[in-house]
């Protein structure tokens, strides 16, 4: 392991990264015309959608990780399927956040019991379980066996709550991304979150690989203090 | 053959116990009493909304008192080290599952059996025809859940907060089949169409599959040594 400088990929990704939200905050907010009736507020949905579409990318993840490690038995998928599933759960947080400050001056309200909301809602539970049962295992072997049951259980609710807003009637605006043709947006708009999209991923991948290298450093940690205790 | 007589073995060994002990379901009833009783005060008496809010209560209940049993039936299989020897026994660990959510799925439905004539009487609510149809879906919204439940009482017995984790993992996760037991019943609470039932039924019997698949296949690792 090198201890002095930053490792050249991770130096590559950040300088990306740093240019890519230089650049969708300009077109966010510079290039791209506000929208008609909702004005400034709706500017909140170059964060709100990609922030959707991360947590689902790091939900995705940690369910395969999961499933990967189950076959495998390689502690190191275990790391990044709770790395993974921290990040998630901030990006479900950001979602969370973001939405009702929307909502508030469109729909009137912060928080509707809408079939979209309660479901993202209930994802943010299903996950603070995911990493609470990670931390109350005493055992970590078998715990991170659980975590990984877990983990691919709770994934099946995801796809419902992508799925929701087609299935039930809902306030909700239609799904943008591998969307239906009535979701109505300019094509500066779909330019602008696809850069947002690209920037959020980006984003999502540097945090997943410092969080993975906490994560097993940490472990080297115990193994060393398990070792000078014994 | 033998997968059937393996499984009515475990069955068979569950089952006889509730019945000398009779502990689970009796608290799984009471409790569900309890659930009823306390929504009671969420709604003015007699007032009409306690119609439709009636197959929430319902549903309450199950899955409070569903928990409530999940927890203790596995709780049972740690003391005198019984799930060591069912580990012990030359049967598939799937055949173990399957036995297992039967008898949690039977526990459960007997629970349902008793408490749906006590809401139909305290909340006054009409079926009329729709019996088997109601019976059809009390059973189907617990498969998933017992599946599940299955699955996380094993778990959740084995982290350091024991039983308390087991709502918090369980509930969200069957929130799915919650939420479509719940709109069957009340379309066929209020007396509508059997299409419009099939609507929720179908998502229902989907989700039933999917997670008892899934929990089919996990189960082993769950409860490896």
């Amino acid at each position: 392991m090198n201890k002095k400088s930053i490792e050249p990929l991770y130096l590559l990704l950040l300088i990306v990264t740093f240019l890519l939200m230089g650049i969708s905050l300009y077109l966010i907010f510079i290039v791209t015309p506000t929208e008609r009736t909702m004005g400034e507020v709706q500017k909140i949905f170059y964060f709100h959608v990609p922030s959707a579409w991360t947590a689902f990318l790091a939900f995705f993840i940690v369910c395969i990780a999961s499933i990967v490690f189950l076959k495998t038995g390689d502690a190191k998928w275990d790391k990044l399927a709770g790395s993974s599933a921290e990040i998630g759960i901030l990006f479900t947080t950001l979602v969370l956040i973001t939405g009702p400050l929307w909502a508030k001056p469109v729909w009137h309200v912060y928080w509707t019991w809408d079939a979209r909301l309660t479901t993202s809602f209930i994802l943010w539970l299903i996950y603070i379980a995911y990493l609470m049962l990670r931390s109350y295992t005493a055992d970590s072997e078998r715990g991170a066996r659980f975590a990984a049951v877990f983990g691919i259980i709770g994934f099946i609710d995801v796809p419902i709550v992508y799925m929701s807003i087609r299935w039930w009637r809902t306030l909700h605006p239609s799904p943008v991304m591998a969307g239906n043709e009535g979701s109505g947006l300019a094509p500066e708009m779909v330019r602008t979150l696809m850069v947002s999209l690209v920037t959020f991923t980006f984003l999502f991948c540097i945090l997943l690989m410092f969080r993975y290298k906490v994560a097993m450093l940490k472990s080297t940690v115990d193994y060393i203090k398990s070792k000078m205790d014994s | 053959m033998a997968a059937f007589r393996q499984i009515f073995a475990i069955l068979r060994k569950d089952l006889l116990l509730e019945l000398r002990s009779k502990e689970v379901l009796t608290t799984m009833l009471v409790f569900a009493l309890v659930v009823v009783v306390l929504f009671n005060f969420v709604f003015d008496p007699g007032a009409e909304e306690v119609k439709v809010t009636a197959p929430g209560i319902l549903w309450v209940a199950i899955v409070f008192a569903g928990n409530l049993g999940l927890s203790r039936t596995f709780a049972r299989e740690q003391e005198n080290g019984v799930i060591q020897g069912l580990l012990l026994c030359p049967i598939d660990r799937s055949y173990l599952f399957v036995a297992k959510v039967l008898g949690n799925i039977i526990f459960i439905f007997l629970l349902e059996v008793v408490i749906l004539p006590v809401m139909i009487v305290l909340f006054d609510v009409h079926i009329g025809g729709a019996w088997p149809m109601l019976l059809l879906v009390l059973l189907l919204g617990i498969i998933g859940f017992a599946s599940v439940g299955t699955v996380f009482s094993a778990i959740s017995a084995n982290t350091k907060s024991r039983e308390v984790m087991l709502p918090i993992l369980l509930f969200p996760v069957t929130i799915p089949v919650i939420l479509s037991s719940i709109k069957s019943t009340a379309y066929l609470f209020a007396g509508r169409e059997l299409s419009e039932v099939w609507s929720w039924l179908r998502v229902l019997v989907g989700f039933d599959v999917v997670f008892f698949v899934v929990c089919f296949i996990l189960y082993e690792y769950v409860i490896e040594e």
